[in-house]
């Protein structure tokens, strides 16, 4: 059994004559967190829907416990353990925590034909799941509205741990989220990785990356610049590859000979 | 409010948490969809019961006449509601009771089938219309304003020129003879607890007739229909799964389909719900009446769609009750029908219909808001 959990190898996605993807490489173990960082335009939501099996990759191969997987639907993804929480969540805010929790998926009860939504049992798992990570549900029938956007982030995130997720990927995690918010959703990514699963942490924020990643992919043009241990990369490369590099280096440039010009008037 | 997030804590028992502040019970009823329904339905009892509460009103008699006209569109506002929570309008219902209204009559009286074929062959028309108006709007994506306004038109012309192409009228009279004996029909058009009146008329506790018959001579079986279906359509929406996919579907359809919600097939099994409901309403007004009028219905789908607001159904979706319908329904009836025992003329009754719309509309939104603000 190799060392990795997940491999995703030389995966290459096309769009007609669009090169969306082009051989990249992601290997997870488990209890990892990698970090897939890129700017708007590199192909962050590509990779996303192929690992969530929305598209099937048109190159490579993914490996999943040592098993060449070959996706048809997201369901098939699910099946297996790869659990993607989408930047909009899939939550309803009218809905209360519990039916969020459950929607799809709602525990039953009862005779056949006659079955019930348990409702006691799910308000249980619920508030026993947010318990866990710290957010105290005291009424599991309170609207999802009323939550902040760092406990719906955390809500979304608990139910796919709970519906067997393995492998997380997780869209954009903090991206509308302030300080305070965003640390909290970060401390639980770390505590879901440390019991065990890997995780995908799509993001264009290298601050919130850099503290809980072990290693990160930088995605420019469709293309992998890469996979960097923690260890052997800085805050400030990460940031310039991600943008290019080079542009920000002529861009440094151009502000400095603005500011001469500047100064000389 | 009462949700918090925390540093980690071991402890989250439900039962026995200190931190969860007392709700009073008059606020956990102000989170309900229904409780505008509830309280307009009891404001119009009260100010009924001051203005015509010596008219016989609220005689045996009178309260089954205005709950007969409530329990009817009820039946079809019940329906509406369950797939405005859905989040889907069907505009088809009022044409759906013409067209099933004739669905009953002719082959009955023109093509000599037995009652109970030509009902079951109703519901089969509906079931089809429903499940046409369903995928069209699944599969195309089009708004199901769109799609039913055009059914609400296709139905109608169809139940007018068939009428008319195979009776030269539009009227088919002569079903009362057919229904005694028959298997199916008293489903729709029986009195249920006629011993009860009869046993209150012997007590001379209600009015009689010169001949010492009860006025009142049962319970009508559009009133047991609509309590049932009332009672069936909330115990879906609380206590099933595929309740919980109604709310899904109309509340989120993308995150609905992510999670895996079969949002398709909940719209078009809530599409064949409310032309089921239209049908169910035309066998009873059919059969009342002993025959069938083309026109039968007509407007009917704004009245089920007003109850639906006015009893908390959020236009947008994902939120409402089967109760609140229902008593959006009550009040309508009510009003309907005690606004002859008043000196008001029938016209303003328009006219309540619609402010009450808007007071509902602008109470719901404020409901909304309150419900999904983050404290």
């Amino acid at each position: 059994m190799s060392e990795y959990l997940v491999q995703f190898n030389n995966i290459s996605k096309f769009f007609g004559k669009v090169i969306a993807l082009k051989d990249v490489t992601m290997r997870l173990k488990k209890g990892e967190i990698m970090c897939l960082l890129g700017d708007n335009g590199a192909g962050k939501s590509t990779l996303i829907k192929t690992l969530a099996g929305v598209h099937k990759p048109d190159e490579g191969e993914i490996i999943f416990e040592d098993n060449k997987i070959v996706f048809d639907s997201p369901k098939d993804a699910l099946d297996i353990g790869i659990g993607t929480v989408y930047q909009d969540l899939a939550l309803v805010p009218l809905m209360s925590v519990t039916r969020n929790f459950f929607m799809g998926r709602e525990p039953q009860k009862g005779i056949p034909f006659l079955k019930t939504f348990d409702v006691e049992k799910a308000n249980k798992i619920a508030a026993d799941r947010m318990g866990q990570i710290g957010i105290d549900v005291r009424d599991p029938s309170q609207a999802v509205g009323t939550m902040s956007g760092g406990e719906r982030q955390c809500l979304a995130i608990s139910r796919a741990i709970y519906f067997g997720a393995k492998v997380l990927v997780l869209d954009e995690p903090t991206s509308a989220l302030g300080v305070h918010q965003a640390s909290m959703v970060l401390k639980y990514i770390v505590k879901a990785a440390s019991e065990g699963l890997a995780v995908i942490l799509i993001t264009h924020n290298v601050h919130h990356a850099y503290p809980v990643g072990n290693s990160f992919t930088v995605l420019n043009r469709g293309k992998s610049m890469g996979t960097f241990q923690k260890k052997d990369i800085s805050r400030e490369k990460l940031l310039s590859m991600m943008a290019g590099g080079e542009e920000l280096d002529k861009l440094e440039v151009e502000l400095q000979e603005m500011d001469r010009i500047h100064n000389k008037n | 409010m009462s949700l918090k997030s925390k540093s980690i804590s071991s402890k989250s028992s439900l039962n026995e948490d200190e931190r969860l502040k007392k709700i009073s019970p008059l606020r956990v009823l102000l989170n309900r969809p229904e409780l505008g329904a509830l309280g307009g339905s009891i404001l119009v009892f009260i100010f009924f019961g001051i203005v015509a509460g010596d008219t016989g009103m609220f005689s045996a008699y009178g309260m089954l006449n205005f709950l007969d006209v409530s329990a009817n569109l009820g039946i079809i506002a019940i329906a509406a509601a369950m797939l405005m929570i859905g989040g889907e309008f069907d505009l088809s219902i009022g044409s759906m009771i013409g067209f099933a209204g004739i669905c009953i009559a002719i082959p009955a009286i023109y093509w000599g089938w037995p009652l109970w074929m030509s009902i079951v062959f109703a519901f089969a028309m509906a079931v089809l219309v429903g499940y046409f108006n369903g995928i069209m709007v699944v599969k195309t994506g089009l708004p199901s304003f769109i799609v039913t306004l055009a059914m609400l038109f296709i139905l109608r012309g169809l139940t007018l020129a068939i009428t008319r192409l195979i009776t030269g009228r539009t009227q088919v009279p002569g079903l009362r003879v057919l229904i005694e004996d028959d298997p199916l029909a008293w489903l729709f058009a029986t009195d249920t607890f006629k011993w009860l009146f009869t046993w209150l008329g012997s007590l001379k506790l209600i009015e009689l007739r010169t001949d010492g018959t009860p006025l009142a001579t049962g319970i009508p079986p559009s009133v047991i229909w609509f309590i049932a279906l009332t009672l069936f359509a909330t115990w879906i929406l609380m206590k099933t799964r595929y309740g919980n996919w109604i709310f899904a579907s109309g509340g989120d359809k993308v995150g609905a389909t992510n999670v895996g919600v079969p949002v398709g097939r909940v719209k078009i099994s809530l599409f064949i719900g409310t032309a089921v409901a239209s049908t169910i309403f035309a066998c009873i007004q059919v059969l009342d009446a002993g025959s069938a009028d083309t026109m039968r219905g007509t407007l009917k789908e704004l009245e089920a769609i007003a109850a639906a607001v006015v009893g908390g159904c959020l236009l947008t979706g994902g939120y409402g009750s089967a109760i609140g319908a229902a008593f959006g329904a009550i009040i309508f009836g009510t009003v309907s029908m005690g606004i002859f025992y008043t000196d008001v003329d029938t016209d303003w009754f328009k006219v309540f219909l619609g402010a009450m719309m808007l007071i509902a509309v602008v109470f719901n939104n404020y409901i909304r808001k309150k419900v999904t603000e983050s404290k």
